[in-house]
C-alpha cells in the first residue's frame, strides 16, 4: 500500500474510534514531512469522497476539534531559517498562556494553537528550547495535562523522546495490544533511518521479548542504514 | 475558458530573440513585447524564459522590470510569473497592506481549485520562505483570522457529490449563526473552510430557499466590520467565481478613479481559465463588451496588453 494512503486509513480509522486514538492523528500530522502530509489528505479525497477537514470538523465534538483540523491542514515551511526573537516571544507567549489559563482550556487557546500549527518544525525546535530558558521545565513537561497538546509538541520538538515512548510500552511485559499495535504503525510508516538510533536501545529487549516475524521487522530496522 | 489566443505555429527560440531585439538600444518596442508574451500559455511563456536565459545569461523577468515602467510593468510582471507563484505574490502583496481586510486573500483561496491552492502555498514557501498560514496568522487576528486560516489551507474534496440533506441542515445552521447578528463563527468557518464547493453551493441554494433571499444580501448589513465583510467575499466567490469577478471589474474599471490593479489581477488570473465566460456575464450586465470599456478606462501599452489577453488581434 502506499505510504499516503496506509497513512489516510490510520486517521480514517482513529477518527471513527474516538478520543482515545487522537494521538494517532496527531502522530500522523506531526511526523510526517510536509508534503507527505499532504498526500495522505488526497489520498483520503481518493479513498472516502470527503476532506479529511471536513470528517474531523463534524465529528470532533469535543475541545480539541480546533487544533487538530488546524494539525492536518498545515503545510509547515521546511527550510531551515529560524528567527530567534520570534521564537523567543512565542515562548514567552505559550508561557504565559500556560501559566494564566486554565491548564484545561489551553487547547482551545487561539494564540497556542496558531503558533503550534502555523509555524515551521525547526522554527518550534527553536521555541522547545527558548521555553527551557524561561521556565525551569520543558514545555512538553509543563503540559503534561493536555495529553494531546504533549505529545504534538514531542513529535514535533523531540520525537525520539515520542518513539523511545512507543518502543518502550510495546517491549514491556504487559504491554497490551495497543501499544504493540503503536509500535506496528512507527516501524511501519517511519523511515529506518529515524527509528534506528531509538530502536537500537532497545536492542536487547527485542532478542528477548519478540519473536518470529515480528521479530525480524524489527531486527531490519536495526540493520537499515539510516 | 479562455481568452488568449496562441497562434499554431512559432518558435521558442525566435520569440526570446524577439524580445531581446525589442529590448536593446533606445527605447522599447512594447508592441512587439505584447505580441509575442501576451500570446503565449504559462508553459511556453516558462520555456520563453529559459531560453531566454541561455541566449542572453540574464533574467528575461529582471530585464523587462528594467525597461517597462507603470501599470504595463505591473501587469506583464504578473503575466510572465508561473500562476502559483503569481497567486503567491498577490497574497504577499495584499498581506502586506495596512488594512485590516484582505479581500484579494479570500478571493484566490476561494476561487482556485484545491489543487491549484496547494501549489500556491508550495511556491509561497519558496518565495518566502515561510508558509502561507503563518504569514495570515502574523497579519491578522481574531475571527478574521480564523477564517482567513482556514480558507488558505483548506484542501476540498474536488468532487461533484452532494448531499442534499447535509446542504438543508447546514443551511439551517448558517441561517441559525448569522440572525440577530450573533454571528457564531466557529459554525459558520467550520462549514466554509471545509466543505466542498458543490456542497456549499448546494447549501447557499437551500438557503436562499427557505429565507428567500440570499446568504450575501442578507450579511450585508453590517458592512463595517471586517469579518463580516471577509466572510461576504468568500461566500459571494465560493457561490459563483464570475459573479464575483464580474463584478470586480465592474467596480474597477470607471473613468475617474480606475483601479488598476483590481483590472490586471482579474484580467492576468482569469485569462488562462475562465475570463471568456466572465466577458459573457460581463456583457449581459453592462450592455457593453469588456473589451470596450478597457478601451474607455485604460490607455496605451497597459491597454494594449490587457485587449491582448481579452483576446484581441492588436
Amino acid at each position: 500500500m502506499h505510504p499516503w494512503e496506509r497513512d489516510a486509513r490510520f486517521l480514517k480509522k482513529a477518527l471513527k474510534k474516538g478520543p482515545p486514538q487522537y494521538n494517532v492523528i496527531v502522530e500522523i500530522a506531526c511526523t510526517r514531512s510536509s508534503d507527505q502530509l499532504l498526500g495522505a489528505r488526497k489520498a483520503y479525497h481518493s479513498l472516502f469522497n470527503r476532506s479529511i477537514e471536513e470528517d474531523l470538523a463534524f465529528h470532533i465534538k469535543g475541545s480539541e476539534r480546533k487544533l487538530l483540523v488546524a494539525l492536518v491542514s498545515a503545510y509547515r515551511y521546511e527550510g531551515s531559517k529560524v528567527k530567534e526573537d520570534t521564537a523567543r516571544s512565542e515562548a514567552k507567549a505559550l508561557l504565559n498562556a500556560i501559566n494564566n489559563g486554565d491548564k484545561r482550556k489551553i487547547v482551545e487557546d487561539d494564540e497556542v494553537v496558531t503558533i503550534l500549527t502555523a509555524r515551521s518544525k525547526p522554527h518550534l525546535k527553536e521555541v522547545y528550547e527558548q521555553y527551557k530558558k524561561l521556565s525551569n521545565k520543558t514545555i512538553t513537561e509543563d503540559l503534561e495535562v493536555e495529553l494531546l497538546l504533549k505529545e504534538m509538541m514531542e513529535c514535533l520538538c523531540t520525537p525520539q523522546t515520542y518513539f523511545t515512548k512507543i518502543f518502550d510500552a510495546a517491549l514491556r511485559d504487559n504491554a497490551n495490544e495497543g501499544a504493540k499495535k503503536a509500535l506496528t504503525r512507527l516501524v511501519a510508516t517511519q523511515k529506518g533511518g529515524e527509528i534506528k538510533e531509538v530502536a537500537t536501545k532497545f536492542e536487547e529487549q527485542i532478542e528477548e521479548r519478540v519473536k518470529g516475524a515480528y521479530k525480524d521487522v524489527l531486527v531490519g530496522v536495526l540493520a537499515k542504514e539510516g | 475558458m479562455a481568452t488568449i489566443v496562441v497562434p499554431k505555429h512559432f518558435s521558442i527560440q525566435e520569440d526570446a530573440e524577439t524580445i531581446r531585439k525589442a529590448c536593446e538600444g533606445w527605447g522599447t518596442d512594447e508592441k512587439a513585447i505584447i505580441a509575442v508574451l501576451g500570446h503565449r500559455n504559462a508553459v511556453q511563456r516558462k520555456q520563453i524564459r529559459q531560453a531566454y536565459e541561455d541566449l542572453y545569461q540574464e533574467d528575461l523577468i529582471k530585464r523587462l522590470e528594467k525597461e517597462l515602467s507603470g501599470d504595463f510593468e505591473r501587469a506583464m510582471y504578473r503575466w510572465i510569473l508561473d500562476p502559483a507563484d503569481r497567486d503567491a505574490v498577490l497574497a504577499n502583496v495584499e498581506l502586506r497592506k495596512s488594512s485590516d481586510e484582505h479581500p484579494v486573500l479570500v478571493e484566490i483561496s476561494c476561487t482556485r481549485s484545491p489543487e491549484e491552492l496547494l501549489c500556491i502555498r508550495r511556491a509561497y514557501h519558496a518565495r518566502y520562505k515561510r508558509s502561507l498560514e503563518e504569514e495570515v496568522s502574523d497579519k491578522t487576528k481574531g475571527e478574521t483570522r480564523q477564517l482567513l486560516v482556514g480558507l488558505v489551507t483548506a484542501f476540498r474534496y474536488d468532487g461533484d457529490e452532494v448531499n442534499t440533506k447535509l446542504a438543508k441542515s447546514e443551511a439551517e445552521e448558517l441561517h441559525e449563526a448569522i440572525k440577530d447578528k450573533k454571528f457564531n463563527h466557529e459554525d459558520v468557518i467550520k462549514i466554509l473552510t471545509t466543505r466542498s464547493k458543490m456542497q456549499l453551493q448546494a447549501t447557499f441554494n437551500c438557503y436562499r430557499e427557505a429565507q428567500g433571499s440570499s446568504i450575501a444580501k442578507n450579511l450585508l448589513t453590517d458592512a463595517k466590520e471586517e469579518y463580516v465583510a471577509t466572510l461576504r467575499v468568500a461566500i459571494r466567490c465560493l457561490k459563483d467565481s464570475k459573479k464575483y469577478f464580474e463584478k470586480v471589474l465592474r467596480n474597477s474599471l470607471k473613468r475617474l478613479g480606475t483601479d488598476e490593479d483590481a483590472i490586471t489581477r482579474v484580467i492576468v488570473t482569469r485569462a488562462e481559465k475562465d475570463l471568456k465566460d466572465i466577458k459573457e456575464v460581463y456583457q449581459k450586465r453592462n450592455s457593453m463588451p469588456l473589451e470596450e470599456a478597457v478601451d474607455n478606462c485604460t490607455s496605451g501599452d497597459y491597454k494594449d496588453m490587457l485587449l491582448s489577453l481579452l483576446g484581441n488581434e492588436l
